[in-house]
């Protein structure tokens, strides 16, 4: 269905409800990569005008990626919850803007509406949001979830550690471990990116960290980031995964591309809950998305990036996850240019996955051939702690030797909850003071005078 | 006032891994020294994706071997980090040149800047070398020399060479730690429009703890006589001797 729009004299018209999406959205790269931008500023906001009078049960009626050809878009309308829409299905998608900042839409109302909103009205509606109204509407919602610790709830800001090594050196990664953990990091997860991609490989990772955790009885969770398939195998061979990985991507071919589906998704599902790790919750899956993952395997349907991103949250969402990150920055430029358009994806995907009711993170992250620093990162993670987001990614140094790209450091963790007044899980921040990590009133201890004798052991241990 | 735990244990640990451990802190941030070292690394890996390639002294140190000097359709370097597809197409005067050249050989080498022009000047030809003298039975095409290359770029330059392999010796994405590394691809039969998949990738070659030219070059002439035995390349060639292509990796494709 062909749109249009007069403005300022001149019409804008636009193919169909893809098209209008797209145009609509701020510009970045990747859509100019597809073809898909506004290919003025003029007819960008034309877009806008248009999508804001859109009903938002359109999405109801009219399916971006064919209902047919593909099983997220299967999944995402069969499982809307009708009744958990009717509040809102009246509303157009200008006025579910407006509804989303008023006072009535406060944390318990966006919750209840969470499985009435589907991916792509989270998406329209976020291309109608200035950076601070996404802040805003994310910052009312809480998303609460448990394994060993518990993620996402007020004044809390949890952190994944990540260790990487670029040849897996078990002795290495358990020497950042403990860098981190001084730094009060790791509440989230004690998360390994594998250089390898063997199961024998990520099988005695995750002996080592499961070790190093029970030994120091620390509340968190680990987790080695391999293919979902490595961990359906690796749990058979009886390892104690706490929590299953996957990159995911927002349609059935792209999902294809990561060698998934949603089926072997539901098989890992049902195995790491059958294990019963989780000692205060069952929440066991852990994924990571970032825009550009369908364009770059030309599995994007004309569909605009933000859009598709969106999507992966409506994967995500059927699997009751611990955790959920958008890897902003890793993809490159081609897709996300520079700090400006890195920092505005941050945010629209934190405030969609919010909005869609996940435990939304963020790795905080760029590569070296896009046009960003440390200031941009400085500005995103800032905002994102604003917005409420539930977890950030840390490697020491801010440098991810494996992986070639950087991230924040275990320092930007504690700047982040010193100038908000923000404090760990509260299981992790419990044994941080136990083992004398952290002084009783919660600030970390300084280490040169006050290294406890658990520090003292677990540092000779480990060299 | 920086701090760290405990020197002796923390320089032990520090050599258990590459990573910015132990680094200390002011406050809650990092000591003035650790943002500049950090700085460093990051402009060096900045230069390199920047930088130029001087294809006319990369020529001199190949002579008397020929050499043919080509680009790709992204005209700068704004465009070619935006848009890859450019970066895999030949522009028009480089089609005609490499047309004009025409000739059947069994293998092409091009060397492409990719994302480190500053790796490409200082080791591609060491490399090229090496990979020749492992092959020195078979046909050898003109080197290219190419600008503003992507990885593909080499299947419209092999297909123009009437090369029944192609292999590009390029500049990959720079980490803080590397920023000279290079990646050999190689692709049997090539030509416009190959995936990936049909390639095989040797990365991480740089003197900083990386795969030595000798051992890449090896591991090519293995690779290379498969591919030709085999008439095929990619996915299907794998097995223990191919370093596995992982996605952290594929940054120039």
């Amino acid at each position: 269905m062909p749109f249009s729009c007069d403005l300022g004299g001149e019409r804008h018209s636009f193919e169909d409800l893809k098209a209008v999406l797209a145009a609509a959205s701020p510009l970045r790269s990747g859509d100019e990569l597809a073809g898909l931008a506004a290919t003025s500023s003029t007819r960008r906001v034309a877009a806008r005008w248009l999508l804001a009078d859109l009903p938002l049960a359109v999405f109801l009626s009219e399916a971006l990626v064919p209902y047919e050809a593909d099983e997220v878009t299967r999944l995402i309308i069969d499982s809307h919850d009708a009744a958990a829409f009717a509040p809102i299905a009246h509303l157009t998608i200008g006025g579910f803007r407006d509804w989303l900042l008023s006072e009535a839409a406060d944390g318990p109302t966006l919750a209840a509406i969470a499985r009435g909103v589907t991916p792509e009205m989270a998406a329209a509606v976020s291309k109608l949001m200035r950076g601070q109204d996404l802040i805003a509407v994310a910052q009312k919602i809480r998303v609460v979830t448990a394994f060993r610790s518990t993620i996402g709830l007020p004044s809390r800001l949890s952190t994944r550690l990540q260790p990487n090594h670029p040849a897996d050196d078990p002795r290495g990664i358990a020497a950042a471990v403990l860098d981190g953990l001084l730094h009060g990091v790791g509440d989230a997860v004690i998360g390994v990116n594998p250089a390898s991609d063997s199961v024998p490989a990520a099988t005695t990772l995750i002996r080592m960290l499961d070790e190093l955790r029970e030994a120091y009885a620390i509340p968190t969770q680990s987790c080695v980031l391999t293919h979902v398939t490595n961990s359906l195998a690796i749990m058979e061979r009886g390892a104690p995964v706490d929590l299953v990985f996957q990159s995911v991507a927002g349609s059935e071919d792209a999902n294809a591309g990561f060698g998934i589906d949603l089926a072997v998704l539901r098989e890992a599902h049902a195995a790491a809950k059958a294990l019963g790790r989780g000692t205060v919750g069952r929440n066991v899956m852990y994924f990571e998305t970032g825009q550009g993952s369908a364009l770059s395997a030309n599995a994007h349907h004309g569909v605009d990036q933000q859009t598709m991103e969106a999507r992966a949250y409506g994967v995500a969402r059927a699997f009751d996850p611990l955790l959920v990150n958008t890897v902003v920055g890793f993809i490159g430029p081609e897709y996300l240019y520079d700090g400006k358009q890195i920092i505005r994806a941050g945010l629209e995907d934190h405030f969609c996955g919010k909005l869609l009711g996940l435990p939304m993170g963020c790795d905080v992250c760029y590569t070296n051939h896009a046009e960003a620093d440390q200031d941009d990162m400085d500005s995103l993670m800032t905002l994102l702690t604003v917005a409420g987001c539930s977890f950030l990614i840390c490697v020491p140094g801010s440098d991810d030797v494996m992986l070639s790209y950087q991230s924040l450091s275990n320092h930007d963790a504690l700047y982040l909850r010193s100038v908000m007044g923000l404090r760990p899980a509260p299981e992790f921040e419990a044994w941080l003071a136990e083992v004398g990590i952290a002084a009783p009133d919660g600030r970390l201890r300084a280490l040169s005078h006050g290294a406890s004798p658990f520090v003292r052991r677990i540092a000779e241990s480990l060299a | 006032m920086s701090e760290v735990v405990n020197d002796e244990l923390w320089a032990q640990l520090r050599r258990t891994t590459p990573a910015r451990i132990a680094l200390g802190r002011v406050g809650h941030a990092l000591p003035l020294a650790e943002v500049l070292d950090f700085q460093l690394a990051h402009a060096r890996a900045r230069d390199a994706v920047h930088a130029a390639l001087d294809g006319a002294a990369l020529a001199a140190e190949l002579a008397p071997l020929p050499v043919l000097q080509v680009e790709s359709d992204a005209p700068d370097r704004a465009t070619y980090l935006r848009r890859p597809d450019l970066g895999r197409r030949l522009s028009a005067r480089s089609a005609a040149l490499l047309a004009a050249a025409s000739k059947r050989c069994d293998v092409v080498f091009v060397i492409g800047d990719g994302l480190s022009a500053t790796g490409v000047q200082a080791g591609a030809v060491r490399l090229l070398r090496a990979c020749m003298a492992e092959l020195a039975d078979l046909t050898i095409g003109p080197v290219v020399i190419a600008k503003a290359a992507r990885v593909a770029l080499a299947d419209p330059v092999g297909e123009a060479l009437g090369a029944r392999v192609s292999v590009m010796i390029i500049g990959e994405r720079p980490g803080l730690s590397v920023h000279d590394s290079l990646g050999i691809y190689m692709t049997f039969g090539p030509r416009s429009g190959r995936s990936d998949a049909e390639r095989n990738c040797i990365s991480n070659i740089h003197g900083a703890g990386g795969l030595s030219p000798q051992d890449a070059a090896r591991t090519l002439g293995w690779l290379l006589r498969e591919a030709l035995r085999r008439q095929l390349s990619g996915v299907e060639l794998k097995d223990d001797q191919t370093p596995l292509l992982s996605a952290k990796e594929q940054g120039p494709a």
